[in-house]
């Protein structure tokens, strides 16, 4: 791992790997049978494209099941545990707006991304369409639906200030403008779901960047115990 | 338990590919008809069988009924001049 | 002759014909219920059989073989939706079947009812569990009952996808390690009873059977689909590498097929009953994931009032399953394109964005 676009790849692959992976903990538990159809497929775009952007860097499976958990470049907002449905639904709109944004520019710029990001994008505007969707039904729907998707976005608001931290090998990306239309999209998004933008700090203490260097919160370990648990007792086996 | 919850039913058409009528492809339940299209594209073509969809609540299609089977199709079944097979047309002519 | 017997006789001549039966027909009322207790049944258990696969998602141990296990149990809530969607053609609705299945009023399949211990039970799903289902199900492909048909169409074509990643993964284990071709084994001699047991009890013993197969919902007998899959099994098993756990398996010349020994009934009863090793857990877990989506579904529900985003009258089901049937004729084909309007205006029309 030397050129600065494996650490990118990881980056994007490990935030793809691991929503992917908090997404499948829903299935057999979804709302309706309709929305168990639509998060699998959501999971499964982003299982698609963590595998292709984990696979530029070296092999797929020793990369996501023999890392340890330091070595994962992940945003905080991903790793996330469960939480309700409109928890899911408020780290989508936040994620999916932020990783539309992020490959639109990258499918228009020459990197080893654009073909990857060429096609994902379309990917992920219909999860971000999804989102969108959700996100005015639960914001605009019942007092009950209003209220847990206020919490819901404001619980998850602290882990927003993440996405825009550079990351190496992605020089082509103006963060900050990505930041200012990130923050526009959303709460044009939030406005129209009668929710207010959550008024609260975007990032903790040393959170802000903290997981692309490698330091997550403590869920996250757990959650790579689980995944990497069959793979790691059977060293050396074919699957 | 709530009823207030319960989602209408939709069905839906798939056009499988250009040049070819929307076809019944089945009935899901969505709150509203942009939630349908969504939940249709998910469920109907997500092995990519389709280019173009259309979602028509249940309850807003009006259909004959089997009793008035005779009435209504029976008609068409006595004008063989309908069909081209009806036609003898001499032997050696093309193109028709 | 009476009404009633004109359409008994209509009914009786297109079943015997091997013409379908549309939701709007006359039918007898027991071929009805019998119909909804099946297509309700079989729903049942493509959504409770997400469960014993859902658990091994998470721990999935290629991104490979993630990525299958996910799209197959998408696959089986998309299967669940298309029985569903044919059971209430019958005028049924999904809430009411739902209803039954959370109040243990309606079965699902037993099988899932036996819990998934290893990764290798997600294999031995596949090949066995699904290719019982599949055994049973193919000839539904031309069950009597036009919805259930073409729903089982729908489904089989998938299933087969089911089966063969469930054969690979299982040959991948035998082929591996001997750690891995234990797991296997040991998976396989878990599964191969129950999957047996599948098929329903002995044809003496079945109370549906003779009726269902006279009105063509079924084609053929539970016992007869249980050979053939044996027949199919044992040729399989030794491609694998693995055995099967019955000691009376051998090959009968004179009868041209596999004899094989007795299945334990009384187990069978039992799960049946409830006293299986998982019934309250996956029960339990339906139950919740429902109610705790109540108010995502009040939500959007609520949402969809507000917003006049839904053209019909709300609640409101036909009383004869559906369509609303009124005395007009269909409406004309293609009624969006061609106006170029009433799409754009419901929104319900979508063009290669599929």
């Amino acid at each position: 791992m030397t050129a600065p676009w494996h650490s990118a790849a990881l980056a994007l692959g490990d935030d793809a790997l691991v929503l992917s992976h908090r997404l499948g903990e829903w299935a057999g538990r979804a709302p309706v049978l309709e929305e168990e159809v639509a998060l699998a497929n959501i999971a499964l775009d982003l299982l698609g494209q963590a595998r292709i952007l984990l696979s530029l860097v070296g092999d797929e499976d020793e990369l996501a099941y023999l890392r340890d958990e330091r070595s994962f470049r992940n945003l905080h907002l991903v790793e996330q545990p469960g939480g309700d449905f409109a928890h899911t639904i408020a780290r989508q709109l936040y994620f999916s707006t932020y990783q539309r944004f992020l490959y639109e520019r990258l499918a228009s710029s020459d990197s080893e991304f654009t073909a990857l990001a060429a096609k994902a994008v379309k990917e992920v505007a219909y999860h971000q369409d999804h989102a969108e969707h959700w996100t005015l039904r639960l914001g605009d729907g019942t007092a009950e639906s209003h209220e847990r998707m206020r919490r819901a976005c404001e619980a998850l608001w602290t882990f927003t200030a993440e996405m825009f931290q550079p990351v190496e090998g992605l020089d082509a990306v103006d963060f900050p403008a990505l930041e200012e239309r990130w923050l526009d999209s959303v709460a044009s998004v939030l406005e129209r779901a009668t929710l207010t933008v959550p008024d609260g700090p975007r990032s903790r203490a040393w959170t802000a960047g903290a997981g692309r260097q490698g330091l997550h919160t403590e869920p996250f370990g757990r959650m790579l115990a689980e995944m990497q648990h069959l793979h790691r007792s059977h060293p050396g086996a074919s699957w | 338990m709530s009823n207030q919850g319960d989602w209408p039913l939709w069905e839906v058409f798939v056009r499988s590919r250009r040049g070819l009528s929307h076809t019944h492809a089945g009935s899901l339940h969505a709150p509203d008809a942009e939630m349908a299209l969504r939940n249709a594209r998910d469920l109907y073509t997500r092995r990519n069988e389709g280019v173009s969809i259309w979602v028509v609540e249940s309850a807003a299609i009006t259909a004959t009924s089997p009793d008035e089977k005779d009435p209504f199709f029976a008609p068409a079944a006595d004008k063989p001049y309908r069909h081209p097979t009806f036609y003898e047309i001499p032997e050696g002519v093309k193109h028709l | 002759m009476t009404t009633v017997e004109a359409f008994q006789a209509a009914f009786d001549a297109a079943v015997a014909a091997d013409e379908r039966i549309e939701p709007r027909d006359w039918m007898p009322e027991a071929y009805r219920a019998s119909l909804v207790r099946q297509m309700a049944q079989h729903a049942h258990s493509e959504i409770i059989g997400m469960q014993p696969e859902a658990n091994w998602i998470t721990r999935a141990p290629s991104l490979r073989r993630k990525a299958i296990l996910m799209a197959k149990v998408q696959d089986e809530a998309g299967h669940g939706l298309y029985l569903y969607s044919a059971a209430e053609t019958l005028g049924t609705s999904r809430e009411e079947l739902l209803d039954k299945l959370h109040t243990g009023r309606q079965k699902y399949s037993s099988i899932f009812n036996y819990p998934t211990l290893t990764w290798a039970d997600v294999g031995a799903i596949g090949w066995l569990v699904d290719g019982a289902a599949i055994t049973n199900q193919v000839p539904l492909c031309r069950c009597s009952y036009g919805p259930y048909a073409r729903a089982m169409v729908r489904i089989c074509k998938e299933e087969s996808f089911h089966q063969r990643q469930g054969y690979e993964l299982l040959l991948t284990l035998s082929k591996g390690t001997p750690a891995q071709h234990e797991m296997a084994q040991d998976a396989v001699n878990r599964w191969w009873w129950p999957s047996l047991m599948m098929f329903g009890p002995p044809d003496d013993a079945s109370a549906h059977s003779a009726q269902s197969m006279a009105w063509k919902i079924k084609r053929h007998s539970n016992d007869e689909l249980r050979r053939r899959f044996v027949d199919i099994c044992v040729p399989q098993a030794e491609s694998l590498g693995l055995t099967l756990p019955d000691p009376d398996l051998r090959w009968n010349e004179e009868l041209g097929r596999y004899d094989f020994g007795p299945i334990d009934w009384s187990e069978f009863q039992q799960v049946l009953k409830g006293n299986g090793p998982c019934n309250e857990q996956r029960l339990d877990r339906r139950r919740r994931a429902h109610e705790e989506g109540a108010w995502v579904r009040e939500a959007a529900a609520a949402y969809a009032t507000k917003h006049g985003a839904r053209p019909g009258r709300p609640g409101e089901h036909p009383p004869e399953g559906r369509p609303a049937g009124r005395t007009h004729r269909e409406r004309p084909e293609k009624p969006a394109e061609e106006t170029g309007t009433r799409a754009e205006e419901t929104g319900t029309h979508v063009e290669a964005a599929v």
